[in-house]
């Protein structure tokens, strides 16, 4: 947690090259670039297919091959500072490319050129890449989305403070010790509040700030509010962003219990399957035309902070059928050892 | 000076039970100084207009954001009883209301609740009513009823069975498929306020969209009309000449 100064600032770092994101972006691009270089060297549209075939044809194999050996090699090179890992890649891009070259020589024959020529266009490749990945990282720090961040973390919403002091204030004098139990959920949930919330944290940690929350919640509506959780599965161990459930959960209170007379039921159900992580938490739901800004906007962080930590590998859907709210948030599932 | 000298009569509406027995705490410790009694507590706005009724209140603490029937749509049918109680609105929080409320000189508190605040809302609250108009100006969304008041009791009418709305001399008169009631409002604010929820058939009469079964063409002194046939019940309500463009929107 301790963190120093200059904690704002963009650490810099080579990409996470075991992330689908990362890899679908290469892909994409490297390819783009073969394209526009078949563009570059046909006349007419005939010759750009015959160009493009030619191209893939050299191009592919490194690619596929670069990728395999980069993500292999990842944990290494993030762990590197970035300026040797930088020099690193470099290095294996070229030796990839030198690997090669005798089996393209084989192949293609009399077409292919000479390996310097090569080994220029891989250069500059890696280069345009591994700015474009620092742009990126750059454009999408912490340092520069903090402010949003903290921001949008910090909405709580003003209502649930305010009514909850008055609702300990109410408990002070008859049940102390129901008092003193929800000061203390309350200091639990403010202290997670005013974190520094940016890296991830374990599920577990999220889930007992919920309980807290959800608590807090209880002694204010009491028989109104009727929480359901479904853990057995949930694995504990899994990082997420902090306060990535809590907010939602805030909003099932505001929009599906608090404007209705009768009881309702929230539920959160937490798993893992096939290495990722799954929460779905469900509220009643009555078309009202009511405000719901505050809940877009709540949706909206969330997903932002999710594409933030896990790119393409997470997503948040929500759905409304029969009078239920549901939101379905899907993470990869990476363990505290890992992170 | 006999009106003052009666402990005043307190009620407390609020949806949620600790926000009820703080005030209630609270209100004990005002009552050394202010003679006063607590006439009932109501967890929404149904209950408390029935408990006003049967327990007439001088003050209503009265929750701003509550299910069903916020406290702003409570306080304009409490102006409907015999003696409307003076209303404190209590909120947590809301910064669209307490701008509302400074606008339109409407006393409210903030939770939470402050002990001297209190004090000195009962002392004020006491000795007026808001007015009407500030009411209306605090509302953010139509109302869910409307109120009539026959023999002292309030009766809500929920706005989904309003048939028609049809000025009287003084009144406007609200059709249900049940009855008929009489509340003193004016039919524009009415149009005004509930929007495209009602159409306007004719300069006194605004009809429910979703009641409108057909128009059939009536004969009436050789001259031929149009009348709108309605939901759950015979009578028709005819279209005036000026509003026969609404039976073409309605045949589209």
């Amino acid at each position: 947690m301790a963190r120093s100064i200059n904690q704002n600032a963009y650490a810099g770092g080579l990409p996470n090259f075991r992330n689908l994101g990362i890899l679908l972006r290469v892909g994409v691009i490297v390819n783009a670039f073969a394209f526009a270089a078949a563009v570059v060297k046909s006349r007419d549209v005939a010759s750009l297919w015959q160009q493009v075939i030619q191209i893939c044809a050299m191009v592919e194999p490194l690619l596929i091959l670069s990728l395999i050996v980069l993500a292999g090699l990842s944990d290494w090179l993030r762990r590197a500072p970035y300026w040797p890992g930088v020099v690193a890649v470099f290095a294996i891009e070229l030796a990839l490319t030198a690997a090669l070259y005798p089996a393209a020589q084989y192949l293609l024959g009399t077409e292919v050129s000479p390996l310097s020529r090569y080994c220029l266009l891989v250069a500059i490749t890696t280069l345009a890449m591994l700015a474009y990945f620092d742009l990126r990282g750059r454009a999408l720090s912490p340092a520069l989305t903090e402010a949003r961040l903290q921001a949008l973390q910090a909405r709580i919403r003003p209502h649930f403070l305010y009514n909850s002091i008055n609702a300990v204030l109410s408990l002070i004098r008859q049940e102390p010790r129901r008092a003193e139990a929800a000061l203390e959920d309350m200091a639990g949930l403010f202290r997670m509040l005013m974190a520094d919330n940016r890296e991830l944290a374990p599920l577990a940690r999220e889930v007992e700030l919920c309980r807290q929350y959800l608590s807090l919640e209880q002694l204010r509506l009491g028989e109104r509010l009727k929480v359901e959780w479904r853990t057995e599965r949930m694995p504990g161990d899994a990082l997420v962003p902090p306060l990535v459930l809590q907010p939602l959960l805030e909003n099932a209170v505001y929009h599906g219990i608090e404007p209705r007379a009768e009881p309702g039921v929230v539920s959160i159900d937490l798993y893992g399957a096939n290495q990722q992580v799954h929460a779905v938490l469900r509220n009643p739901y009555k078309e009202t035309g009511g405000n719901t800004a505050g809940n877009r906007m709540a949706l909206a962080n969330i997903r932002e902070r999710l594409q933030l930590h896990f790119d393409v590998e997470a997503a948040l859907t929500t759905k409304m059928a029969d009078g239920v709210y549901q939101v379905h948030i899907v993470m990869p599932y990476i363990k505290i050892r890992d992170g | 000076m006999g009106e003052n000298d009666k402990p005043l009569r307190v009620a407390i509406v609020d949806d949620e039970a600790p926000a009820r027995s703080r005030m209630r705490d609270l209100l004990g410790e005002c009552a050394g100084e202010l003679p006063l009694t607590v006439v009932g507590e109501a967890v929404n706005g149904l209950a408390a207009l029935e408990l006003l009724a049967r327990e007439p209140a001088d003050v209503v603490l009265l929750d701003v954001r509550m299910p069903e029937m916020d406290g702003i749509e409570l306080a304009r049918h409490l102006q409907n009883l015999e003696r409307p109680p003076g209303v404190v609105f209590t909120t947590a929080y809301d910064d669209y209301a307490i701008k509302a409320f400074e606008l339109n000189a409407v006393d409210y508190l903030l939770k939470p609740i402050r002990l001297e605040r209190l004090k000195e809302a009962l002392a004020r609250a006491r000795s007026a009513p808001p007015r009407p108009e500030a009411l209306r100006e605090l509302a953010t969304a139509p109302r869910a009823h409307l109120s009539a008041q026959e023999r002292g009791r309030i009766y809500l009418i929920p706005i989904g069975e309003v048939i028609y709305l049809k000025a009287e001399l003084k009144y406007v008169s609200v059709r249900t498929a049940a009855r008929e009631y009489l509340i003193e409002e004016s039919l524009t604010r009415l149009e005004q306020e509930f929007g495209a929820r009602f159409v306007r058939v004719h300069r006194n009469c605004l009809v429910a969209r979703a009641a409108v079964r057909g128009f059939e063409r009536a004969q009436q002194d050789g001259d031929a009309s149009w009348e709108v046939l309605l939901d759950g019940i015979e009578e028709r309500v005819p279209v005036s000449r000026r509003q026969q463009h609404v039976v073409r929107e309605f045949s589209r």
